[in-house]
């Protein structure tokens, strides 16, 4: 008897050393510049807390690798009418909590996401009314047909209704009411990963969910994973290279060549979606800061295409952007628009544009104040920098004010709108271009349209188009449409678009992982050897 | 003697006060706040209400008033970035800023009063040549440079480094001394208080930044404590005591260093101040998760209710160590007792 024990145990023992290596531990540590500044998911619409999230929870849909929407929490979908979307939920989800996932908890995640406090109340704009079908289908009801009405709910994340009720985190904190909200430092989603611990910009710890309903499909090796916000430049790349971390982004622009010549680590480098462009004030009579004084240069198109024509996007992306950077003809990044190779940039010719400025009054240039952010995008202040010496050899004189992004968006954005020529940068949030001709391209009316078009662009045959994009449900006929408008708006050359800048994701050699041009960093996919 | 408490108490809350009044006055400039709160998407009318219902329209004088209200009763208000209360921020990253403000203070002091009492006595020597040239870099280079260098030095090079072989009879791994380029290392929670004094890497952690934030101080207490020594060595009763044939250890130690030490401990004491305030740059450099690293990223975000509680808890610092400062002198300097004890006897 005794003996069979012992045997067993030296089997048991035996077992228990093969089996060891199966379950190695595999901690995955990495780093960003900042840290999300809330768990709460609809408190804030910003690419790097929705991410960092979207490893926690998840929505109806998903997108994958190359952002194309893919089955999440809803199985299946159709329009049974044109302003009637049926989603079929997913069956057998269970949360972090072992609550089960069903039709009750996307009503309430609808309620919570139009909530006073929610930042991210367009995820549902033009929906009148959700109706619950069972318990695993629901149907949503708009007020005009809508074909990328869930385009942008791969970010709108499902929030368990039982146990948001249970800790009294019914509605988003709200900073104006004075208290702390249990899901701005808790979670409990449906996602991968769930949070082990967390400090506020100094460590956030997950760990592998094992009831993910994708579990069969995971990518992931990890038993662990560590992000550290390290908000130096300098000392994210040390840590990388000296191995303390195993992925850090961004990689500041000038560390690209040092992290690739490392026999460790490796520069994983893509365009990202962001659009940097240049626009001209078309709206007051008189410009706010010019010599020009009764009128308004830019309100001539010959200015408009004599600025165009001077600026040199090449030599922007060879000195500036050292490579990282695509110039953009359009503005929107030719990943999400499927006809944007028709699109070809106008030639730097800055002979034409002198003899544009000539024709249309202004032989000698004039001056002209600029506005520029200096720590928004990839090098913004540089550009800024280069455009005004490209200017120059026009004879245009600028005048550039760079100033942090807290002074410059409050000086430039509506209802302020402080700015004669400007530099700002667009992702949709949509992924599609709508979201572009609305919010920058069509005439700015009171109803939100147009509220990030600074300049004041405007021309009818473009805002009737962009009203229609909106509803047409034929691909190939919106496309058209889609297409005659951004044709309109370079003819008129209402805008100067200036690249897509990189973006730029260091790693350890061991690490395998999958870049998004959305610059949201999925830990499904990595895989650490 | 409480008199001159009470009078000191009076003056810390009116300087407080000003302190509160000329942030308060700056934060106009700063920019706006709730752009920085919102996602590009939410609208002109949503942005509105939010200005309206954190009370950012009302006049400044208001919003002062509000300020100080609530911060008497200990209600610093709720970050706008982070939807938290600001007081329980504040008191979580205040120790790791006090922990290495602390060990940077002794540091600079323990390195720095021997450096200065050697280079006094050595006018000429070789040695002491050479740590004064080496000071004029801790007063020279700016705190970031330093941070940097001991990174790329002892994180990045020693990681990298290959292994040293000793006459071919064991190998040495430089990585064993490798230290860490940013954070905290293991820290254990001491009933709130959470402290990596207790752990071995962090303490290693703690290595890089105090030496990067004391390097300007111990610079200072060497400079300090070699004039004063170069000075007090030239008194009569220096003189007097080698004619008494005492020992030169006596003579420095005993007599001319303690003399020396009276303006090293104001000046210390001034220090410390300027120590805790000043780690917002170290902090920064290797991500020390402190109040100074805070309150930077609060001004780029215009996280007002941080930059204003933070802006009075230093001030506060500042003002209880000047008043600690100024009672040492009391006990220190017989002189100032006897001087009131004659004004209050004779008045």
């Amino acid at each position: 008897m005794r003996k069979t024990l012992m045997a067993a145990a030296a089997v048991a023992v035996l077992a228990g050393a093969f089996a060891a290596p199966a379950a190695e531990a595999k901690t995955f540590r990495w780093a960003f510049q900042g840290d999300a500044q809330s768990l709460d998911p609809y408190s804030l619409n910003e690419t790097f807390t929705l991410g960092l999230l979207g490893n926690v929870y998840e929505g109806l849909i998903r997108r994958d690798e190359n952002l194309q929407i893919q089955p999440a929490l809803a199985e299946s979908w159709e329009i049974v009418e044109p302003t009637r979307w049926r989603f079929h939920l997913r069956k057998g989800v269970k949360f972090h909590n072992g609550n089960e996932f069903n039709a009750d908890d996307v009503l309430f995640s609808a309620d919570r996401v139009r909530a006073e406090g929610s930042d991210l109340k367009t995820r549902l704009a033009g929906v009148t009314e959700i109706v619950k079908v069972d318990d695993h289908t629901v149907d949503f009801v708009t007020d005009a047909p809508n074909p990328i009405l869930n385009a942008e709910w791969a970010t709108w994340y499902i929030m368990d209704k039982e146990w948001s009720e249970a800790n009294d985190a019914t509605a988003p904190t709200d900073v104006t009411a004075g208290k702390e909200n249990y899901a701005t430092r808790n979670t409990n989603g449906t996602g991968p990963f769930m949070v082990a611990s967390r400090e506020t910009d100094v460590k956030t710890v997950l760990k592998p969910y094992d009831g993910w309903w994708d579990a069969a499909n995971k990518k992931h090796n990890l038993t662990e994973v560590v992000m550290t916000p390290i908000s130096s430049d300098s000392t994210r790349v040390a840590a990388l290279l000296s191995g303390e971390i195993d992925m850090m982004y961004p990689v500041p622009v000038q560390d690209m060549k040092r992290l690739e010549g490392d026999p460790n680590t490796d520069v994983l480098a893509g365009p990202e979606l962001r659009t940097i462009f240049l626009g001209m004030d078309q709206e007051y009579d008189e410009l706010l800061y010019s010599n020009v004084k009764g009128k308004n240069p830019f309100k001539d198109v010959r200015v408009r295409e004599a600025f165009y024509r001077a600026v040199d996007v090449e030599a922007i992306k060879k000195k500036i952007m050292r490579g990282l950077s695509t110039p953009s003809a359009l503005m929107i990044s030719p990943f999400l628009f499927s006809r944007s190779d028709e699109f070809k940039r106008p030639e730097y010719d800055p002979e034409k544009s002198k003899k544009l400025l000539a024709e249309a009054g202004y032989p000698d240039g004039f001056e002209v104040g600029m506005d520029c952010p200096n720590n928004r995008y990839v090098n913004d202040e540089k550009i800024c920098q280069a455009v005004v010496a490209m200017l120059a050899k026009v004879g245009v004189k600028v005048d550039l004010l760079a100033q942090p992004k807290a002074q410059y968006f409050a000086k430039i954005l509506r209802p302020k709108r402080d700015t004669s020529f400007y530099l700002l940068g667009w992702t949709p949030g949509s992924f599609d271009s709508w979201n572009v001709l609305y919010n920058i391209i069509a005439t700015p009316a009171d109803d939100g349209r147009g509220k990030f078009n600074v300049g004041g662009y405007s021309n009818a045959k473009v805002d009737e188009l962009t009203a229609k994009v909106l509803s047409e449900t034929d691909a190939k006929k919106r496309d058209q449409m889609i297409f005659d408008a951004y044709k309109q708006l370079n003819d008129d050359w209402g805008y100067i678009p200036l690249h897509q800048q990189g973006l730029a994701w260091g790693k350890r050699a061991n690490i395998e992982l999958a870049q998004r041009a959305d610059n949201q960093f999925m830990l499904y996919y990595v895989k650490v050897n | 003697m409480v008199a001159f408490i009470i009078r000191r108490f009076i003056q810390s809350l009116f300087v407080m006060f000003v302190v509160a009044l000329v942030s308060f006055a700056m934060f106009q400039f700063i920019g706006d706040p709730v752009n920085q709160m919102v996602g590009i998407e939410t609208s002109l009318a949503e942005r509105a209400a939010l200005r309206e219902r954190l009370g950012l329209n009302d006049p400044i004088v208001v919003q002062f008033w509000h300020f100080i209200v609530n911060a008497v009763s200990g209600d610093f208000g709720i970050s706008y970035q982070h939807k938290r209360p600001v007081a329980d921020m504040l008191l979580e990253r205040l120790p790791a800023t006090l922990e290495l403000s602390a060990v940077s203070a002794l540091f600079s002091l323990l390195v720095g009063i021997p450096m200065g009492v050697y280079t006094g006595l050595n006018r000429d020597g070789f040695l002491a040549k050479v740590f004064l040239t080496v000071s004029l870099i801790g007063i020279s280079l700016p705190t970031f440079l330093i941070g940097i260098l001991l990174i790329f030095l002892f994180s990045v090079t020693l990681a990298n480094a290959p292994a040293i072989s000793v006459f071919g009879l064991f190998a040495i791994d430089p990585s064993v001394l490798q230290l860490p380029s940013f954070g905290r290392g293991t820290v254990v929670d001491l009933g709130g208080w959470r402290t990596g004094l207790l752990t071995a890497d962090g303490l290693k952690a703690l290595i890089m930044p105090s030496i990067t934030l004391g390097l300007f101080q111990l610079t200072l207490i060497m400079r300090l404590v070699r004039s004063e020594m170069l000075e007090v060595l030239r008194t009569d009763y220096i003189k007097f005591a080698r004619a008494r044939g005492l020992a030169n250890r006596a003579i420095n130690f005993g007599h001319a260093l303690k003399n020396t030490l009276v303006p090293v401990i104001t000046i210390t004491g001034l220090q410390i101040g300027s120590i805790i305030a000043f780690a917002i740059i170290t902090e920064t450099v290797f991500q020390w998760p402190g109040m100074g690293q805070m309150f930077l990223q609060a001004v780029q975000n215009v996280d007002i209710p941080i930059m204003a509680a933070y802006l009075m808890l230093i001030a506060f610092f500042f003002v209880v160590i000047n008043l600690i400062v100024d009672m040492l002198y009391y006990v220190v300097d017989p002189r100032l007792r006897v001087d009131t004890g004659k004004a209050t006897g004779h008045g």
